[in-house]
This record gives C-alpha cells, sequence and structure tokens, in this order.
C-alpha cells in the first residue's frame, strides 16, 4: 500500500460507528498533502532509540540524528517559514532507524522526502556538490562509458592525477580506489551466451542484477545465473534502470522515479510472464521492496514489491536448499575461511543471519559473523570527499572485528560494503553467490567461462 | 509454487530480555535448533539496565528488604507465583551465568538500594558492575558529575534528594561540560564512542585524549572523595577500560547512574545476551515481523487444543512460513506493543490471545496517576507452564508458551519487577518448550 493511501489515523472508527456520532476525526493540519507522513510524525513517542542506532551520529558531532530528521523536523515544516535543515545530507541512508523504531515510525521514507525537498528547494543546481551528487547517484549513465573501454578506463581511474582531479574538481575523495569495470559486462555475455540454457514457462525468475554486478562484477551475477539453472529455473534478465538506492541516497528523487517506473513496468511484465524478481544485491532488494512503495505509487508498484526477493532467500524458501548444501563441499582455496559482514539493507529484510546458517552446512566452507556494525560506507556516502573520515570512523569496528577473525578474506552481498571491507582490510571480498555457485555447481563451470 | 518452512524445534518471538532469555534456556536444555524471531528493537533499550526482582508488594509495601520472602504472598495469576519461587531462584542463576563479571548482587537474596538519576533510591536484585561502587548502602562520601547536555540528570538535585532520603553519607553534586562534545542533543552513544576510543578532543590547555580531558575537568571539582559518579555513559564496547582509566586518574572508584532512556547499560545487556545468543547457537532473525499463523492438525484425534502448525513472518512483502516444534510469545507487553489497545478492546495481535480486560474502556484506568492502574496489569493470563489461556481456562494452543510483559496479572512499573518476570517466565517457557519438543 502506498502512502498516498494510508489512512491518517488508524484508530479513527469505521463507517457506521462515525455515522453514530460517537466521535468525529479533527483535521489538525489543514493542508492536503501528497504523501501523507502525519501517522509517522504522531507514532513517534520520542524513546530515541533510532538515535542510539545510528552509526553516523555516533561520530559525526554536525549530525543531528534520525529522530530530527524525521518526526522533530516532519513537525517543524509544519510552519512555512522553516527550510529542511541542511544536516538531512549528512544521513548515510544505512536505515538502521527503520529497524530500531519499536514504534514503525518509518523513519527513511521521511528521511528520503525531506532529503529531496532540500536538494529540489535548498540546493543550488549549479554547485559542485550538486554536480558531483548527480554524478554518483547516477553511476549507471556513466558506468557504459567506462564499460565500452574498461582497460583504458582502469588504468585513467587509478592514475593518481585522476584521483587528485577528483578530489579538486568533484569531491570525491582520492583516498579510495574507483571500482574497476570488467572487461566484458554481465548483460554482453548473456547475449553472447544466447540467453537461458534452461526453458521452463513454470519455473521462471527474473534476475535484477543492478549495476555493480553487471559493469563491475558480472562473476556475481553469472553464479546466480548457474544457481538457478542448476535448479532447473529458467532465468530472465529483463531490461532494467538503476533500483535507485543511490538517487535516494542523494535526494534525486526525480532521476529515482524515472527509473523506478522503468524497472516496474519490466519486473511487472515478467511477472505477468510467471516469473518470481530476484535481486544478488541487498540495496537493490531493499529499494524495490520498500521503498519502491513508500515513495511511488505506479501501476504494479505493490505487485513487484511483494514478489521481489534476495536472491538466496528465494531458494531457501522454495527449494530444499539446505539439504543441497548438506550434500555439497568445496575444496577450494578461494572459499575456505571468511570474514562475514552482513548489509545493513540485509539486516532490514531479516536476513542478517541467512548467510552464516547456509554457510555452515557447506563441507569445507568457514564464514564467521564480524558482528552488527555499519561498514560505514553506505553506498555514495563514502565517496564523498566530507564524509570519508566519517566513513572510515564508522568503518573501523568492522575492520577490527574482521581483523579479529580466523580468515583472510571477506563475504557480504552489497557491493559497497565491500569496496569498504576491501579498502579496510585490503581483504579480497566474494558474494555468497560465488561460494553457493562452488558448492553447487562447481568452481570450474563448463567452458562458457571467461 | 509452494513455499518450503524454515524448519526449527523451537521459535522464539520477541528479542527482548524475556525473549532472549527463553531461547538461551531452550539452547541450554538441548534443543538443537532455536530461532529467535525479533521485529523492531527490544524495550531494553529504554531499561535502566537493573534486574529488579520485587522491589515492593502488589499492595505497594517496601521497598522490600528481602525479594523472596514477599514472593510467598503474591497473589494467583501473577507470574511469579504461576511458576514458582524455585524457578525465579532457577532462572536468576541461570542470568548470572550468561552475563558473569558484568553484574554483581548475586552474592545474597538481598535487594540492593541504587541511586538513581532522579536522586531516589532504588531496589533490586542485580545491577551492573559499572552500577556496583555506587550503592546507597554503601557508606562512603560520593561527589555525582553532571553534564550540562545530559538534562535528565541533574547532579546536585539528585545528590540533595539521596541526602534527603537519609543516606549514610556526604553527597555532593556538580555539572560540567563534557569535552569533546559540541551538540546540546548529542546522543547517548555519541559519549561512549568518545570515551570508547579516547578520541582526541580540545581542552583549555590543548589537546587531549577524551578520558584524560574527563578526568581533569572533575579533578577542578574533586574534593578527595572515595567515589565518583557518573551519568552512565561511560562507554560501550570497552566501558571497563574507561571506567578503570578515569579511576587510576582520578583516584576514586567511579561508578555510574543508571539514566532513562535511551540506557546504555540497556544496550551493553542487549549486547550481552545477543553474544550469549550467538555463542549458543541460537539463530536471530531480526528486522521482520510475524504476523500470522496456521494451525496444522498434527495434534492428534480428539484433542480439542489446537496447535500451532507454523507462522508466518512477513519480509517486505514476502510471506515466510516458519515451523517449529514449541513457540514462546515474548512481544512485550504495552510498550513493547505486544499487546494492543484501541478504542474497542484490548488484543494480543499475533495469535489473538485472550487479554482479560473490562468492556467499557473508560473502567481501563483510574483517575489517580500513581493509583492502582487496570492497564498496567493488562496481559495473557497463562497456566503454570505459561501457556496462555482461552475463557474456559484451556490452552489456547497446545504448543504456545508466553513470556515476559506480555503476560498480564502484574504492574511491573509499581511493583519493580519487570526484569525478574521476564528472566522468570523467559527461563520457564524456554525450558519447557525445550523438555517437550522431540
Amino acid at each position: 500500500m502506498s502512502n498516498t493511501d494510508r489512512p491518517t489515523d488508524e484508530g479513527v472508527p469505521d463507517e457506521q460507528s462515525r455515522d453514530d456520532g460517537e466521535f468525529e476525526p479533527i483535521q489538525v493540519f489543514p493542508e492536503a498533502e501528497e504523501m501523507d507522513l502525519r501517522p509517522g510524525a504522531d507514532d513517534c513517542y520520542k524513546c530515541s532509540t533510532c538515535d542510539t542506532n545510528c552509526p553516523v551520529a555516533e561520530v559525526d558531532d554536525e549530525f543531528p540524528g534520525p529522530k530530527f530528521q524525521g518526526p522533530e523536523q516532519w513537525r517543524l515544516k509544519r510552519q512555512d517559514d522553516h527550510d529542511i535543515d541542511e544536516s538531512v545530507m549528512k544521513c548515510s541512508n544505512c536505515m538502521r532507524c527503520d529497524s530500531a523504531c519499536p514504534s514503525e515510525v518509518p523513519l527513511s521514507q521521511m528521511h528520503n522526502t525531506a532529503r529531496g525537498e532540500y536538494v529540489e528547494e535548498n540546493m543550488t543546481k549549479l554547485s559542485r556538490e550538486y554536480l558531483r551528487n548527480r554524478m554518483l547517484a547516477n553511476y549507471r549513465r556513466l558506468a557504459p562509458l567506462g564499460a565500452a573501454f574498461p582497460r583504458t578506463a582502469n588504468f585513467v581511474m587509478g592514475l593518481s592525477i585522476t584521483k587528485w582531479l577528483g578530489e579538486k574538481t568533484m569531491g570525491i575523495t582520492s583516498e579510495r580506489e574507483l571500482p574497476a569495470f570488467a572487461t566484458e559486462t554481465f548483460r554482453e555475455w548473456w547475449r553472447k551466451r544466447g540467453g537461458p540454457a534452461v526453458h521452463d514457462e513454470n519455473n521462471r525468475i527474473a534476475y535484477f542484477h543492478g549495476c555493480y554486478a553487471n559493469y563491475n562484477t558480472p562473476e556475481v551475477a553469472k553464479a546466480l545465473v548457474r544457481v538457478y539453472e542448476q535448479f532447473g529455473y529458467e532465468v530472465l534478465v529483463p531490461e532494467q534502470h538503476c533500483s535507485g538506492t543511490p538517487m535516494f541516497a542523494n535526494g534525486m528523487l526525480e532521476d529515482a522515479r524515472r527509473s523506478a517506473e522503468t524497472n516496474v513496468r519490466e519486473l511487472a511484465a515478467a511477472i505477468d510472464d510467471g516469473a518470481d524478481v530476484v535481486a544478488s544485491c541487498s540495496s537493490c532488494s531493499m529499494s524495490i521492496r520498500q521503498e519502491y512503495p513508500e515513495l511511488f505509487d505506479f501501476e504494479g508498484t505493490d505487485e513487484v514489491a511483494t514478489n521481489t526477493w534476495d536472491a538466496v532467500e528465494y531458494l531457501r524458501v522454495h527449494e530444499d536448499l539446505e539439504a543441497a548444501l548438506a550434500d555439497a563441499s568445496v575444496d577450494d582455496g578461494r572459499f575456505e575461511e571468511f570474514a562475514y559482514h552482513a548489509p545493513c539493507h540485509a539486516r532490514n529484510q531479516g536476513l542478517d543471519g541467512q548467510t552464516i546458517e547456509l554457510l555452515e552446512l557447506i563441507d569445507g566452507v568457514e564464514a564467521h559473523d564480524v558482528g552488527d556494525s555499519c561498514s560505514g560506507i553506505s553506498g555514495t556516502y563514502g565517496w564523498k570527499e566530507e564524509n570519508y573520515e566519517t566513513s572510515m570512523k564508522i568503518g573501523k569496528e568492522m575492520f577490527e572485528h574482521m581483523a579479529d577473525a580466523d580468515a583472510t578474506a571477506g563475504l557480504t552481498e552489497c557491493p559497497t560494503c565491500s569496496m569498504q571491507m576491501e579498502h579496510g582490510t585490503g581483504y579480497e571480498i566474494t558474494h555468497t553467490l560465488e561460494i553457493l555457485e562452488a558448492a553447487l555447481v562447481g568452481t570450474n563451470p563448463t567452458a562458457e567461462s571467461t | 509454487m509452494a513455499e518450503m518452512a524454515i524448519e526449527d524445534d523451537v521459535l522464539v518471538i520477541g528479542g527482548g530480555l524475556a525473549g532472549a532469555t527463553a531461547a538461551l534456556a531452550a539452547a541450554n536444555a538441548g534443543t538443537k535448533r532455536v530461532r529467535l524471531v525479533t521485529y523492531k528493537q527490544s524495550t531494553l533499550r529504554h531499561a535502566s539496565g537493573l534486574i529488579d526482582v520485587l522491589g515492593y508488594t502488589p499492595a505497594g509495601k517496601g521497598p522490600l528488604t528481602d525479594p523472596f520472602d514477599a514472593l510467598e504472598e503474591l497473589p494467583h495469576g501473577h507470574p511469579y507465583e504461576r511458576v514458582g519461587i524455585d524457578a525465579v531462584r532457577d532462572a536468576l542463576s541461570f542470568f548470572d551465568g550468561i552475563v558473569g563479571d558484568a553484574y554483581a548482587g548475586g552474592h545474597t537474596d538481598r535487594n540492593a538500594l541504587v541511586p538513581t538519576h532522579g536522586g531516589t533510591v532504588k531496589p533490586t536484585a542485580r545491577y551492573p558492575a559499572a552500577t556496583a561502587p555506587g550503592l546507597a548502602s554503601d557508606d562512603r562520601d560520593a561527589l555525582l558529575v553532571g553534564v550540562e547536555t545530559l538534562p535528565d540528570f541533574d547532579a546536585p538535585l539528585a545528590a540533595a534528594h539521596l541526602e534527603a532520603a537519609g543516606i549514610p553519607f556526604d553527597c555532593r553534586g556538580v555539572t560540567l561540560r563534557f569535552p569533546g562534545i559540541t551538540r546540546d542533543d548529542a546522543k547517548v552513544t555519541r559519549y561512549a564512542h568518545l570515551l570508547d576510543r579516547n578520541e582526541s578532543v580540545s581542552t583549555p590547555s590543548g589537546e587531549a585524549g577524551a578520558r584524560e580531558a574527563l578526568s581533569t575537568a572533575v579533578r577542578d571539582h574533586f574534593e578527595g572523595e572515595p567515589r565518583v559518579g557518573f551519568p552512565a555513559i561511560l562507554g560501550d564496547e570497552r566501558a571497563d577500560d574507561v571506567r578503570g582509566d578515569l579511576a587510576d586518574t582520578l583516584g576514586a572508584d567511579v561508578f555510574e547512574v543508571p539514566m532513562g532512556p535511551p540506557s546504555l547499560p540497556g544496550i551493553r545487556l542487549e549486547e550481552l545476551l545477543y553474544d550469549a545468543l550467538e555463542a549458543a547457537g541460537v539463530r536471530v532473525t531480526s528486522g521482520v515481523p510475524v504476523v500470522g499463523y496456521e494451525t496444522g492438525d498434527r495434534a492428534g484425534a480428539g484433542r480439542r487444543t489446537e496447535r500451532i502448525d507454523h507462522v508466518v513472518v512477513d519480509r517486505h512483502g514476502a510471506e515466510i512460513p516458519h515451523r517449529a516444534d514449541q513457540y514462546v510469545l515474548a512481544t512485550g507487553g504495552l510498550v513493547g506493543k505486544g499487546i494492543e489497545s484501541d478504542r474497542e478492546g484490548v488484543a494480543e495481535p499475533i495469535f489473538g490471545c485472550r487479554v482479560p480486560h473490562a468492556e467499557d474502556r473508560y473502567d481501563w484506568f483510574v483517575d489517580d496517576v500513581f493509583g492502582e492502574q487496570p492497564y498496567a496489569r493488562f496481559g495473557l493470563e497463562p497456566d503454570r507452564e505459561l501457556r496462555p489461556l482461552d475463557a474456559d481456562g484451556e490452552p489456547e494452543f497446545a504448543n504456545l508458551r508466553a513470556a515476559g510483559a506480555v503476560l498480564g496479572g502484574y504492574d511491573y512499573a509499581a511493583e519493580k519487577s519487570g526484569a525478574g518476570v521476564s528472566i522468570a517466565t523467559g527461563y520457564v517457557a524456554g525450558t519447557r518448550s525445550a523438555e517437550v519438543s522431540e
């Protein structure tokens, strides 16, 4: 249900009892709003549990915390002369406050709308910050350029002069290595391969690969395809745009709306063809499942949200994945011991324990949970020069726990968490689907591997 | 397409003190697969971190010196009466084993008297080691240090209150600015982080580590008291080191005064419990609610009490079945939302278990705010193994037990019995579930 049609007060009696004249609801705020966030503001009882879960407020003295950004700012805004406070741009959109709130206040939805309003009303469209954020948020529009000439792009991006220029001209930190482009994107591979190897119209999934698995880590996307085909699924790869996650985080709601419109249309069509949607990136699935219905109401938004799954979760619920993994073993030095970090956006979907539970079934693989701290990078957040230090302070706990774990490789399901893990520890970072591939399909799958 | 349930032996719904204790007790009793499903964060973050058993009788007599004397006389239907005194004792030793040195008070049955941030003295059975040097029964003088930006703890006022209450020592309160805190609404986690990481902060005499800077600020007011109390913000992950460093540089014992929400002692207790859950092999699924259940016909022909076959967890629209042999409901009371009320009635939202309450909602409360409030006792009515009962006095389900504030028949705020009831009923519900799940 989109918030545009959510009743403002769940305690209001139904029509019949209202007719009895027992209770007449009063409209406290006169203006009719496009998105009514009043229930969220009313439900907040100021316990501040969200504030104690905010990784930014713990280290950044300029950030007033989610309770202010959400319900309190919403109330302040009832006065016409209040602008959204610029500190909203310090929120990293990790969404931990959502699962913290004991009162179901839709904090990240309030932050997303406040940030969108701030960028729309208060940020100069010619400012370096706006241009930089727009560029970071629209990675999908730039990535094809890099992917077209991957070797040149990787070479140029690795040059210290490029990084220096990036920081001086754009405000992108020079501390980080930009992610390398794959020499062949997942979609190129898919086309060359001739699409699905399994055809079964009664057993279909539509794969939302997102940008990163397409341009940067096609091995993750290929692993997904091979694992699903092993279970007899026909894999569809519909047209798709960015999930919108980096756009929400940068307050670029119009960009997000355009991407979401395409995604909802294409994914709804795949659902009509009998597919369920699966995603390999935890932020992509989060965005489609939660943020789309909170922020948009295209036809099919709710249907797409309800039928979208995390790729591993889907197999666990629809196949006897546990039995398959219990029979499997992996004998590969690359997949022996991992320090596992559950991304915030996976935690919010109730997936925090899933990876450890499943991997402990596989003979030859050990994964150690490094705890519930945030990695600190939160998508584009940690790429900004002004956030780099905060991002690394937040990540410190995770780095320490990774160093303490009995492993020298990392494991996670979020592309930017994996960048942060690699940046902070120097470990190579794997995606869970790659281990499932090694366990269920084998590490040298047929001649099609490139 | 048919969905396969995620299978466990015991499934606990609710991740607060009662739920965590139930899951740990079930695992301790040998259950192979225990899962804890928790939706939002528990009310532990609202909690003082003190473990009360019983501070006052339901009739208001107290503070009680020995809660166990009073447990004998609790009315029929009180959760302690349901589980029995031996179970309360067993549950407390189980808790002591989980928290180890992080808590004190297990050496005696008698209540300790802990000064609170309001300057009252609270009777409690167990208290964090960080609070131990601050007990009101200790006759050493104390300095209380308040912080300008933490107005919940007005140290001079609290000290005056304590002296007026007749404590056996001199108590003085001072207020200072906390070095390194730049905003008035900094979160308690910010204070703790500064001290945990000993971040470099600006002081009038230059840059210094946060711990040293705080000691220096206190020393300006210090008159050689043998113990110094701070609001409970002295670190999180490295709280022992923080306290130790402050004690060394001040040359005095350092203790924490428990605060209102959000509370670091509550957060630390939560961390202790979740570490224990991980060590015990309990699987934790968090951030998603249980939204429904299905009964099965596995109860056997002729039995009138239904069994829960599986519950349904809503993961952002995807409905995931979770099946277990035994279930524990530990979703909290009116604050934790395990019990909900609207204008029409009071209900337990997941299983629809009966919550006894007056039909007329004007009978749910009395005008005297601190009077005997009927709503404070709202909750499920269980049998002696904590299965919620229906209106005929029969278990609602053969394999569902309830623990903690979702139970009725007691007013934890007035009695000071919240944590004790959660631990005792969680322990019994978890242990009993393990015994019958084979």
